[in-house]
């Protein structure tokens, strides 16, 4: 047995470390570090609730918004008040146009570059692939990168600017948008619906969301351009429907919450392969193998104390379990608990894996560039975007939203107008996790095991596949 | 060393960052940050978020440029250096490569011709750095506002410069896109630097220059909640009249800024801006805002607010506490009625 260190693991960021013990060309153990530990909930604690409106975003300048998001939503159930109608569409528009913008960045600068690669240049595709999305040279980039601009001038109008706005408050947004600024976010949404019906999809959004099932899938990719054939046809290639595979277990928090409920429900896709309620009550974290001094298991009641020194702790990122067990979080598991039909069926043959988690964040960004013109043509423009509140009685709250990779909660418990305890588990908290006190992995680690890396070792790329095929946003991971 | 060769070698790493600063320099340019790159002769070495290179490959780009075998021209790093538990930099550790981000960072900037500390946390600290700072963070020369930090305030980069902090949390794409190309042509000199080591280009603005609300700053007619039109910065906790930045002279994503988006700016350029607390709030004293313009007498301020306040047309007041326009401009002499 070889063991193996992969590391800087880049794209999102470096923060990670991935070691593999290999037995005859296979991985049979893999331990996930979380390298990078800053200490947002320490900080969070003793200072005013509000602040955790300016400090909470700065977690991750990716999902900036995401995390601001379930700040304001812990803070608004402290505050028991409702946000203004228009706040919750103006918040979902800007937190869609994140959400997008990362399944864009994901797929054009982090996912695909691998596909580039010389250890594919045997192979009949590699020209055109490596021309179209070599990682910095690739002709992608230039498309993508002025798209993915041009998104975020959503947040130029709702939230100022991005990352790290403070716009989004407990009681909605705080610019109350006028006449010329929906026409202009009309027109930044059609914009990337045209992106994407152009250069990614090859098709109209409403002909890529009628396909329901694989079979479908194949016979549309047939012969089509745009970047999301090209990669259907890669996968197939490259079989990547069967790298990777998934424990099985998925779970959403439920997203983009409205005044007429969510548009992707909360739910567990659970070991009966069907969705089921959501168990909140049952999230623990687990620090048996994180350089964390042990609390209570209960985000509800737990603090964060670094313990560096800890034996048989191999990472900064704490182990989160839902009744147990590992749970994978992210595009592939809010589309399977919402019952999306082509995800539902890919799940249905091959569970999750590398292939499906990529088709699922581009069928989820297809179906919220759509929900970001409603939202915007919802928008009652004389009616207010903000309620005022500013008391934060004693108690414990919780904020649950759902970020591109998954899902993010903050847990804050409000004493004597402080901050007593902010605990925050993010996605990739969950699908990055190191084993818990049953020695179970969590989701990434599983996922290695058995993969193939041949005479590669550290430098196989089926690893480098399944790594990115999650998304990681390391810097969310341990906080 | 050699520059013939007409590129300038960038290499850019993360320390303990949250990655906002990257996320917002892949919005520059208009066909993409990489060609806006290219365009200048700019060759990314390596950065963590966009390069090809991943584990190994990675590794030996830096250790090429420890051992000199590839020219650095400019250096970056986003994200404090968390000197901790211990200065031994554990809580940020380069993965693979078993060394701390702190210890590759004292090895690295002394071979750049040029180090760049993108963002407040490298700059400062930053956020990390906020409360009681549990990763000993600290910037790349500057812990807060004390001159020192990672590096020590006796670093000079190869040719002859502190660190260029470029300030922000995060930081307009452009001011770190024109850092990096006036860098290329070695258009910034100490002498372009303000004290705390930021590009004068930028820090000779307030962020208030330009603010949308300036007539409602003139009458001192204020915003009590959020979301309502007024000047921020009687209530709501705005710090643009202190804090350096041409914020409002530029466009954030197409056309925003933080004050034209409804809040406060909370002096995101400054050191230390991670240590207020109730950052929506000012903070008064017997009624007076305690953070007045620096540079302005405080009984000077208060006369003229105070005379300000009195002058104050009824349409700034109404509209001042509305999240609309209730009173247009002119409505008093309209001429036309439909």
């Amino acid at each position: 047995m070889t063991r193996i260190t992969i590391g800087p693991f880049n794209r999102v960021e470096g923060d990670l470390e991935v070691r593999l013990d290999v037995e005859s060309g296979r991985v049979v153990r893999a331990e996930v570090t979380a390298p990078l530990y800053r200490g947002f909930e320490q900080i969070l604690e003793g200072r005013p609730p509000l602040d955790a409106l300016a400090l909470a975003p700065r977690i991750c300048g990716i999902c900036s918004v995401s995390q601001s998001v379930a700040a304001a939503a812990a803070l608004r159930e402290a505050m028991g008040i409702e946000a203004a109608p228009n706040g919750l569409l103006a918040t979902n528009i800007a937190h869609a146009a994140e959400n997008a913008a990362d399944h864009l960045t994901h797929f054009y600068i982090f996912f695909m570059p691998d596909f580039a690669r010389e250890a594919y240049a045997v192979h009949g595709w590699h020209a055109a692939t490596r021309e179209r999305f070599a990682a910095t040279r690739g002709s992608a980039a230039r498309d993508a990168l002025p798209a993915r601009a041009r998104l975020l001038e959503t947040m130029g109008i709702i939230a100022g600017k991005w990352p790290h706005s403070l716009a989004f408050q407990p009681g909605g947004t705080t610019r109350a948008i006028d006449l010329g600024e929906r026409v202009r976010l009309l027109s930044i949404a059609t914009a990337f619906r045209s992106f994407l019906e152009r250069i990614v999809f090859a098709d109209a959004l409403e002909n890529v969301l009628a396909i329901a099932t694989a079979d479908e899938l194949d016979r549309w990719r047939d012969g089509r351009g745009g970047d999301f054939a090209h990669f259907l046809r890669l996968a197939d290639s490259l079989a990547l429907a069967g790298l990777g595979k998934g424990t099985g277990l998925m779970m959403s928090y439920g997203a983009y919450h409205g005044p007429d409920g969510e548009l992707f429900p909360r739910g567990l896709f659970g070991p009966r392969a069907a969705i089921e309620p959501l168990p909140l009550a049952q999230i623990t974290e687990d620090v048996s193998h994180a350089w964390m001094r042990e609390s209570s298991v209960d985000p509800a009641h737990s603090s964060t104390v670094p313990d560096p020194d800890k034996p048989a702790a191999y990472s900064w990122c704490k182990a989160p379990r839902l009744s147990g067990q590992p749970i994978e979080v992210g595009a592939v598991a809010r589309q399977t608990v919402a019952g999306q039909s082509l995800i539902a069926d890919l799940v249905s043959v091959s569970g999750t894996n590398v292939r499906n988690r990529v088709i699922a964040r581009l069928i989820e960004t297809a179906r919220i560039a759509l929900a970001m013109e409603q939202w915007t043509r919802a928008l009652r423009l004389s009616e207010p975007f903000c309620r005022d509140s500013r008391e934060t009685p004693n108690g414990s709250y919780v904020g649950l939203v759902e970020a591109a990779r998954g899902s993010l909660g903050h847990w804050l418990a409000v004493r004597n107008g402080k901050i007593e305890r902010y605990q925050i588990i993010a996605p990739t908290t969950w699908n990055f996790s190191p084993r818990d006190s049953c020695d179970v992995g969590g989701p990434l680690e599983q996922a290695l095991v058995g993969t193939d890396v041949g005479e590669a070792g550290a430098r196989a790329v089926a690893i480098q596949h399944i790594v990115r095929s999650f998304d990681p946003c390391m810097v969310c991971t341990a906080h | 060393m050699d520059r013939s060769d007409g590129m300038t070698n960038v290499l850019w790493l993360q320390g303990a960052s949250c990655g906002g600063c990257t996320m917002s320099i892949l919005e520059s340019g208009a066909s993409g940050w990489f060609d806006e790159l290219r365009q200048f002769g700019v060759n990314l070495l390596w950065h963590p978020s966009v390069s090809e290179e991943t584990g190994e490959e990675a590794v030996e780009v830096l250790q090429s440029v420890l051992d000199g075998k590839v020219r650095l021209d400019l250096l970056l790093l986003e994200g404090s250096v968390a000197r901790g538990p211990n200065d031994t930099g554990r809580f940020n550790m380069l993965a693979g490569t078993n060394r701390s981000v702190y210890s590759w960072m004292l090895d690295l900037a002394p071979r750049a011709d040029y180090v760049i500390a993108v963002g407040s946390c490298a700059a400062y600290g930053g956020v990390p750095a906020a409360g009681a700072n549990p990763t000993d963070a600290v910037g790349l020369q500057f812990e807060g506002s004390d001159s020192g930090g990672a590096l020590g305030a006796a670093f000079r980069s190869r040719l002859g410069l502190p660190v260029i902090n470029v300030a922000g949390c995060a930081p307009h794409p452009g001011w770190m896109m024109e850092t990096i190309l006036a860098l290329t042509t070695k258009d910034i000199a100490a002498i372009d630097l303000d004290g705390y080591g930021r590009p004068k280009f930028i820090a000779n603005h307030l962020a208030h220059h330009g603010c949308s609300r300036n007539e409602f700053y003139e009458f001192k007619a204020s915003a009590e909640t959020m979301s309502e039109r007024g000047c921020l910065m009687e209530h709501l906790g705005c710090k643009a009249t202190q804090a350096v930045g041409d914020c409002n002279q530029r466009s954030w994503n197409g056309g925003g800024s933080c004050t034209k988006g409804g809040y406060a700016c909370i002096a995101c350029t400054s050191p230390g801006f991670e240590g207020a607390q109730n950052f929506l709030e000012t903070a008064k004293l017997a009624g007076i805002p305690v953070g007045l313009p620096t540079d302005m007498p405080k009984a000077w301020f208060v006369a003229l607010a105070a005379l300000s306040k009195s002058a104050t047309p009824r349409r700034v007041r109404l509209n001042a506490t509305a999240d609309h326009v209730v009173v247009p401009p002119g409505s008093a002499g309209a001429k036309r009625t439909p």
